[in-house]
């Protein structure tokens, strides 16, 4: 069956999406009933602390201070398969696992080699193999042919849009506040004033759209202080906008404190806490539309395979990808473990990254989101032949 | 007689008109700058009786000694309340500065030598740290405000660098402890050459060797105290935590110098070709348009290569380009530059510290709190999502209720955003409701959200 979307995915053009807008009432609805979600830890996640390989023989000698436990000792990693654990901070997620809804894959990255927090921010953002390769961020180019007319199916949660999704398709923000709402006759005003001034024309537009759309479902005045209330909080808002049958499809958060150089044991005990809570706050408020949806956990780069002087790690380039939700086939580690002996090291150093973070998310996008192929190749990750779709990574329906 | 180009002066370069400001730059707005980078440097007088880092750091020291949990109350109760103090004298410093010029380099360049409350203990003693090794150099060499910031506590805490240790070190053999790249790394990619300055990770590893030992007396344990004397807060340079021998460098050879080594090494990267071209990238960015025309980041390029890195003699150049003065609404102000500029606006001198926090976080730029060593960014597209711009209005509309009735519109515009204002703002202005929303709409207006 040829699909509207299907049409505007061939062209791979938002003007297009113009020039067809009158038969918008036909196509109203969202092109998918299926999730997903974005998660982008900042500052490195120490993929080798987060699932530690404690059968690896090399692990605790590049860090006995650091080292997770084996499972079975205080503090121990929780066991997945004999040979990877879970850090005792992500417990919620080792029934994720055993309910096969958790798919691992150790030693995956972006396109970028090297060891920049913003420069590897930037690449995992824009999709291609350099930083600056593009202007716009690859979720933002996939929505170019989701959105539906009006209908805005990208949700940004949190103060700013992360470049992953800035660009041409129009998306829908959120963010906490205990600021009292303006009155629209004000914000008519304000409109009028900003007619001239395309950027800030533009921003209050889709503001006001926003603020129409979320406003029925978030109360104000709830602004928490704290950075733990915040993540509970966002990741609560996010399931909620995200479950909603007319919301948005697709929702991006970011968090940061990853960039653990010292004292990574406590940090991460913390963070992951943190991170797992916001999980499962996520999935709790989403209800039955987990079944449908794809979450996929993401960092700049990994992080040394050895710690450092400092109980830390410094910045290394394999890291970690974690793919949760009721539609991944998982219960299971994708790609390949290139092990932590010194020969088996990137630059003597780091672990070797041997999946390509792209494969991933081209296959999550074709899969989940319906799009094409060559669409994917051409638009959303130029360059990126090296790191082909790959198969079996969500559950067949 | 008010001009475009007085405007670009109080906005551009000041933080925002206070009333009457610009009528007094008049027919001279590039006198009125080039004067604030002659003065004789002074503290301003709200942040004169703040304390030294070194007296927070013994004090935290303190803290530390009588265990984790004294640590932990003073760091809720007293850590605390010092950083709110400081956060409000900083911004009442700019609210009243009558050398706004001033306190934005400052500004700019606290932002370049990042640090940030997201980490530690290190929140109560950023004020001492803009004070210590930012203030003083903002107008003179480079290299000199390079090496306060580097030799500077706040710094070596907040870069790790106080618990790096060379392998070879004496510490490091005998503990088994070893480097921390995180301090060396920052400082080629952020602070000098820039992530495309021509280093590479050896580099990133020498360098971290090369400032290994350097510390500061907060650091100390109780046995070091024994042997070293009491705490004091300063920097020193620990020998037993530096690698000995000689380290290569940018292909370059340091011999072993002890501490003289990284000194040597900073002055070297201050000088490097890439440094200027790096820092005159930022700063055109900063003051001419996020993105700057090319021959204007080469001039300021060659001011600085030819000055040594002066950055009085670079910011005079800023101040000649044409480039600074063809567009009078160029730049999208950050937050904190609209709260600081609004406040200017109505002389709103005596905060209420209260209402200024939250809306600095509802904003998302909470003074001292950088997301990251890169600092807050400097461009448009990074500040002005719907969400961010919808909570502009919403706080401006909020304040603009709570301005005494007695602020007259059409006064505060023409004192504000007069010489550049549009037709239709100026209408609509006029045309409010109300006064308060007449405000709430000037300061809402495109005129004053940009600079």
């Amino acid at each position: 069956m040829v699909t509207r979307r299907k049409i505007l995915q061939t062209a791979g053009s938002a003007a297009l999406l113009g020039s067809l807008a009158p038969a918008r009432v036909a196509f109203g609805a969202a092109p998918t009933e299926n999730r997903l979600a974005v998660v982008i830890l900042r500052g490195g996640l120490d993929g080798l602390h987060a699932v530690p390989p404690y059968g690896d023989p090399n692990y605790r000698a590049l860090r006995p201070t650091i080292a997770v436990p084996p499972p079975g000792q205080e503090g121990g990693a929780l066991d997945l398969n004999g040979a990877f654990g879970l850090h005792p901070a992500l417990a919620p997620l080792q029934q994720l696992y055993a309910q096969k809804q958790l798919l691992i894959v150790q030693a995956a990255t972006t396109g970028y080699a090297q060891r920049s927090h913003f420069d590897g921010q930037n690449v995992l953002e824009n999709g291609t193999n350099i930083p600056y390769g593009a202007n716009d961020g690859w979720l933002n180019r996939a929505l170019v042919t989701l959105n539906d007319g009006d209908r805005r199916l990208g949700l940004s949660v949190g103060h700013t849009v992360p470049l992953l999704m800035r660009g041409a398709a129009r998306v829908q923000t959120w963010a906490p506040t205990n600021l009292p709402q303006a009155d629209d006759d004000f914000l008519t005003r304000l409109a009028y004033v900003y007619e001239e001034d395309i950027m800030l024309s533009d921003a209050l537009r889709e503001a006001r759209q926003s603020q129409d759309i979320a406003s029925g479902m978030m109360a104000r005045g709830t602004a928490k202080g704290g950075r733990r209330g915040q993540y509970k909080q966002l990741s609560q808002a996010a399931g909620r906008l995200l479950a909603a049958p007319d919301g948005p499809r697709i929702a991006v958060f970011e968090a940061g404190g990853w960039d653990t150089h010292f004292g990574q044991i406590n940090r991460l005990r913390q963070q992951l806490g943190e991170l797992s809570s916001g999980l499962m706050t996520f999935k709790e408020s989403l209800g039955p539309v987990w079944d449908q949806t794809t979450v996929i956990v993401l960092s700049e780069f990994g992080r040394t395979a050895a710690e450092n002087g400092s109980r830390g790690t410094d910045h290394g380039v394999g890291g970690i990808a974690l793919m949760l939700g009721g539609a991944v086939a998982g219960g299971r580690f994708v790609g390949d473990w290139p092990g932590l002996s010194q020969s088996a090291l990137y630059e003597g150093r780091d672990v070797r990254p041997t999946t390509d973070y792209r494969s991933l998310l081209k296959t999550m996008l074709r899969d989940r989101m319906g799009l094409d192929e060559a669409f994917l190749e051409d638009k959303v990750f130029p360059g990126s032949r090296a790191a082909p779709a790959t198969n079996g990574l969500f559950r067949s329906v | 007689m008010t001009s475009s180009d007085a405007f670009i002066a109080a906005n551009r370069f000041g933080l925002g008109p206070r009333p009457g400001e610009l009528a007094a730059i008049g027919k001279d707005p590039r006198g009125w700058i080039g004067e604030q980078i002659s003065i004789v440097n002074q503290v301003p007088p709200e942040l004169r009786n703040q304390p030294s880092s070194a007296s927070l750091i013994r004090g935290i020291h303190e803290a530390r000694m009588q265990g984790p949990e004294n640590l932990k109350k003073m760091a809720r109760k007293g850590f605390r309340k010092t950083m709110l103090t400081e956060i409000v004298a900083r911004t009442q410093a700019q609210i009243r500065s009558p050398q706004p010029f001033r306190e934005r380099m400052v500004l700019f360049w606290a932002n370049h030598f990042t640090v940030s409350t997201t980490k530690g203990l290190i929140g109560p003693t950023i004020g001492a740290y803009e004070r210590e090794a930012i203030r003083p150099h903002i107008f003179g060499r480079f290299e000199d405000m390079l090496l306060a910031a580097t030799h500077h506590p706040t710094m070596l805490s907040y870069l790790d660098n106080n618990i790096s240790f060379g392998p070879g070190s004496r510490v490091g053999k005998r503990r088994g402890r070893g480097l921390n790249e995180n301090l060396a790394r920052e400082i080629l990619e952020l602070h000098t050459l820039g992530v495309n300055g021509g280093y590479s990770q050896s580099d990133v590893t020498e360098f971290a060797k090369i400032l290994t030992g350097w510390t500061h007396g907060g650091t100390r344990g109780k046995k070091s105290i024994q042997r070293l004397g009491p705490v004091h807060g300063n920097f020193e340079f620990r020998d037993i935590f530096h690698e000995p021998g000689p380290k290569t460098l940018l292909g370059k050879r340091y011999a072993e110098n002890g501490e003289q080594e990284g000194v040597d090494a900073l002055k070297d990267i201050a000088r490097h070709p890439a440094t200027a071209k790096f820092i005159a990238a930022k700063l055109a960015r900063h003051f001419i348009a996020d993105d700057p025309p090319a021959d204007a980041v080469k001039a300021l390029e060659t001011a600085f290569r030819q000055s040594g890195g002066h950055l009085g003699q670079v910011s005079q150049k800023l101040i000649e380009l044409d480039a600074v003065w063809n567009e009078p609404l160029p730049k999208v102000k950050t937050p904190h530059e609209l709260v600081v500029s609004t406040l200017r606006a109505v002389a709103f001198d005596d905060i209420e510290p209260r209402l200024f926090f939250g809306i600095f976080r509802e904003m998302g730029q909470s003074p001292f709190s950088a997301p990251s060593p890169a600092g807050w960014p400097d461009q448009a597209k990074d500040w002005m999502s719907p969400e961010a711009l919808l909570r502009r209005v919403e706080w401006l509309r909020a304040l603009a209720a709570r301005l005494p009735r007695s602020l007259n519109p059409d006064t505060v515009a023409g004192q504000t955003i007069g010489p550049v204002m549009s037709a239709r703002t100026e209408e609509m202005i006029a045309a409010a409701p109300s006064g308060e929303e007449a405000l709430a709409l000037l300061f809402a207006s495109p005129e004053f959200q940009r600079r």
